[in-house]
């Protein structure tokens, strides 16, 4: 396959991008997308150019480093992750243009490589149950509905990529914050800091300048893992409880 | 520059005596070591450093927990988040001697395994404590919310894996490793938070401090801006993983690397058992030279698909073609009683024999297939779906197959390293005040990993043993003179990585780190991967000095070392793995035996198995680095075996 590519090159965080326009050649349809951009960079860097800049670790989409805008789609145009998008899924002679994830808190670093530790700093907020090693009860002290373990782990499997936030309209992050609040809240586990955790969470995604949610959905369509866009329905309701709760104290 | 001879030309230095493993009673041991250690004042603990290298199982659970007890950790990993170690990438599961299933499992049986499955080549104390350990972790897991698969009672739901007869294992869909993994990042997030740990991501350790013998701090790079930094502390625990990516082509993630142990094993730490590297049976085959990682499927997978190949040479008529009659079940032929479910070097190894027959599938005929016809049949599809469907999906992502109607193709792939940095009972490395957990470590596994038993490794280690051992070394240390960016020795550290980065930079030659990284994988892989031979081995390690030598008039590398150079990490990565591959080869090549995942050709019996030679290697090989291609001096350390007696492993 022949293809040309328009990629955002940006120096550094405090320089101005563009897009740049390269032609690669000889892409098998079994590469992966990230393949295809090896190619281009073996070239770059043969030719004293500098090379695309891109996160990418596992490629095998568990670890959610990868992070493409392709042709206006959050990690292209399948629901996977960029490194599990495959060059058949184009055709020979396309144009295909590569961004970096846009959005305010989420500052680009370089090229398309993005600033994403405003993620961390959410779970920070509360993301965990306290369980500090060694006080744990023996394992089958308490059991817990199969259906419950099976909506916690649907809700576990985020694997905090930012494709929610690089597809919403507003930058929102309520689909990620909403995928650790359910998975912890639906646990006994979890239960005890059931309330502090939603509004200590919530409180920290607006603080990072996150947009505000208008149940748009492009985030539960951009999401490489499924998480349903119910799970922004059960936050806010996680969230209506503990303010009336905290309210009442 | 030495010639490849004059390195195998090792000697053999004193013998590693003391492993601080306490006598008595193997089930006695953890307990009574720490009972004897010494322990740190809770409000003495918050003036003692800690630095941890890495997130992983390994990391993330000794940052959470050394700051849990109080201690001021300062944290390192190279991904953009702690969340990404590729811990997060294991499928299978984790093992622990619940014996939930009342099917004969026992702490005793699950450290029998381990060391009849490591080939014998394991520390016997060190192996006990880890199946003890193993049924707090599952408590500590739940506790923390990860979502382990359940049955409908509520209870913990298991399965079995490779090399064993009970139901052992405890997994969350395809993806244990993940959910485990969050569980400690989302600990160590908590610690973050309360101010306890310090977290450097994206900042990659270069080189290690040793000052007055003992390790005080690292040299890190921050791969945003390129500034190089020093960072000092009491204590420094690596836990940075195995160095897989030798081979190039291997299911590690791209960045995993070796030079956090490689540059602590240059400032004096032993290496042990490098050439005991696992190749896992179920990865998907290499679609063509493109081809930058491999992909692993879980070997759970071995619990229900049948693994198969045509009888005759260069049948290539496609699967459904081939009548029952003519197929070659060959893993279920040749070991009846445990059939599909040996252990990975024995199914490795199986079908690489198979397919240097002719008999291999697929493009090259480097693959077998993975059949799950009769289970579909036996289960139904929807059963086969809700167990492995996400594994499904992931196949025919990448293949654009089928495998519900067409049969999965696999092959082996370079997976998991064994050896590692050598630690004593205490996980300390040879220099003081140096530790290593988790896959940097040459610990547990022997010459072969049981699947399943990386995770609770990590999180063994993470969570209970390291935070139990470090006080000691702490208490019995007692803070020093500070030791700053100002040293002297400090300085030197810190010129030298610089030095070496600007070199990098420098030759500005005409070949991409990645050509080089190829050239020795491929080397690697031919002569140092599932089969070994003398000749091959001498061959490669006369060859390694020679890329070495190219790598260093040839390599280009684009850009500057003070801003974002993915280059230069990769290169700087490149220079390690050149020097690392050849002390595998030598390992190689000195042990003269097969066992685990290291099967030298000469050393089989007639059947064609791995064939232990007790009386001469029944040691650990620790390596001392005496400068880059020179001898490096072998230390042994013999292995006693008080409680499980070495057989030839048989799984027939």
């Amino acid at each position: 396959m022949k293809l040309t590519l328009r990629v955002w090159r940006q120096r550094a965080a405090d320089t101005e991008g563009a897009m740049s326009t390269y032609e690669v050649d000889d892409i098998s349809p079994d590469m992966s997308f990230l393949e295809m951009l090896d190619t281009l960079n073996e070239d770059l860097i043969l030719r004293g150019e500098d090379p695309v800049a891109f996160d990418h670790d596992c490629r095998e989409g568990i670890c959610g480093a990868c992070s493409l805008v392709i042709n206006g789609d959050a990690h292209g145009p399948e629901r996977t992750t960029t490194c599990q998008l495959h060059m058949r899924s184009f055709a020979d002679g396309d144009t295909i243009d590569v961004e970096p994830w846009r959005a305010s808190a989420f500052p680009v670093i370089k090229d398309l490589v993005v600033d994403r530790s405003a993620f961390d700093r959410i779970i920070q907020a509360g993301g965990y149950i306290t369980a500090p090693t060694g006080s744990a009860p023996e394992a089958h002290a308490t059991a817990v509905p199969k259906p419950d373990a099976d909506l916690a782990f649907e809700h576990a499997e985020c694997i905090g990529c930012g494709a929610c936030v690089a597809a919403c309209p507003n930058g929102a992050a309520m689909l990620f914050t909403s995928a650790k609040v359910n998975h912890l809240n639906v646990l006994p586990q979890g239960a005890p800091e059931r309330e502090t955790r939603v509004l200590d969470m919530v409180a920290r995604m607006d603080e990072e300048g996150f947009g505000g949610c208008t149940l748009a959905g492009e985030c539960a369509t951009a999401c490489p893992k499924g998480i349903p866009l119910v799970s922004i329905t059960h936050m806010n309701k996680e969230w209506l409880r503990a303010t009336r709760k905290a309210g009442k104290r | 520059m030495s010639t490849s001879s004059a390195y195998a030309d090792y000697t053999t230095g004193d013998p590693v005596v003391d492993t601080k493993a306490p006598e008595g009673p193997i089930a006695e041991r953890w307990d009574k070591r720490r009972f004897e250690a010494k322990l740190v004042n809770p409000a003495n603990r918050r003036k003692h450093t800690v630095i941890v290298v890495g997130t992983g199982l390994a990391g993330g659970s000794a940052g959470a927990t050394l700051a849990e007890q109080g201690y001021h950790v300062v944290q390192f990993c190279y991904q953009d988040s702690p969340r990404r170690a590729h811990s997060i990438a294991a499928q299978g599961g984790i093992n622990a001697a619940k014996n939930y299933r009342n099917d004969g499992d026992s702490v005793h049986r699950l450290f029998y395994d381990t060391v009849k499955g490591g080939d014998f080549r394991a520390r016997e104390s060190n192996v006990h404590r880890l199946a003890q350990i193993s049924v707090e972790i599952i408590d500590q897991c739940v506790a923390q919310g990860v979502p382990f698969a359940r049955e409908y009672g509520g209870l913990l739901d298991t399965r079995s894996f490779g090399g064993v007869q009970v139901s052992r294992t405890f997994y969350a869909r395809g993806q244990t490793g993940q959910q485990l993994l969050l569980g400690a990042y989302q600990a160590l997030s908590r610690q973050i938070a309360a101010g306890n740990v310090e977290m450097h991501p994206r900042t990659e350790m270069l080189d290690l401090i040793v000052v007055d013998g003992r390790a005080r701090g690292i040299v890190a790079r921050d791969l945003i801006t390129g500034k190089i930094d020093t960072y000092f502390a009491d204590a420094v625990v690596l836990a940075s993983g195995g160095y897989g990516n030798v081979f190039y082509l291997s299911t590690n993630a791209m960045n995993s690397n070796a030079t956090a142990v490689w540059r602590a094993h240059r400032r004096g730490a032993l290496f042990a058992n490098p050439c005991f590297t696992q190749i896992h049976p179920t990865c998907i085959p290499r679609t063509g030279d493109h081809q930058s990682k491999l992909t692993l499927m879980s070997e759970s997978l071995r619990n229900d698909g049948r693994i198969w190949v045509p009888k005759a040479k260069g049948d290539q008529r496609p699967p459904h073609e081939i009548p029952e009659d003519e197929r070659d079940y060959y893993l279920e032929r040749i070991y009846p009683s445990f059939g599909n479910l040996v252990p990975r070097d024995i199914a490795s190894r199986a079908a690489k024999n198979v397919c240097d027959e002719g008999r291999g599938v697929g493009p090259g005929g480097q693959g077998v297939y993975l059949d799950f016809a009769d289970a579909i049949e036996r289960m139904g599809r929807a059963a086969v779906e809700a167990k492995y469907g996400n594994l499904f999906d992931m196949y025919q992502r990448i293949t654009d197959e089928d495998p519900y109607r067409i049969p999965m193709r696999i092959y082996p792939a370079v997976h998991y390293t064994m050896g590692g940095l050598w630690v004593d009972y205490d996980l300390q490395t040879t220099v003081p005040g140096l530790f290593a957990i988790g896959e940097a470590n040459f610990s547990d596994h022997g010459a072969n990993r049981l699947g399943a038993s990386a995770l609770m490794q990590g999180l063994a280690d993470g969570y209970f043993v390291l935070p139990a051992t470090i006080n000691d070394y702490l208490a019995r240390h007692p803070r020093q003179d500070e030791v700053g960016p100002e040293h002297p020795l400090v300085q030197e550290v810190l010129a030298e990585t610089e030095d070496r980065l600007h070199l990098l930079l420098a030759v500005d030659g005409d070949r991409t780190p990645d050509s080089f990284h190829r050239e020795l994988g491929e080397l690697m892989w031919e002569f140092c991967g599932m089969a070994r031979t003398e000749g091959g081995l001498r061959k490669a390690l006369e060859r390694i000095p020679q890329i070495r030598e190219e790598f260093w008039r040839r390599i280009k590398v684009p850009g500057t070392g003070e801003e974002f150079n993915q280059s230069l990490e990769k290169a700087n990565r490149i220079v390690d793995y050149l020097e690392l591959a050849e002390l595998m080869c030598l390992d190689a090549l000195h042990r003269a035996e097969s066992c685990g995942g290291h099967f030298r050709e000469e050393s089989q019996t007639p059947d064609g198995e791995a064939e232990r030679e007790d009386d001469t290697f029944s040691y650990a090989a620790a390596w001392e680095f005496t400068g880059t291609g020179t001898a490096p001096v072998l230390h042994k350390e013999d292995l006693v075996f008080e409680y499980v007696h070495p057989t030839q492993r048989s799984y027939a």
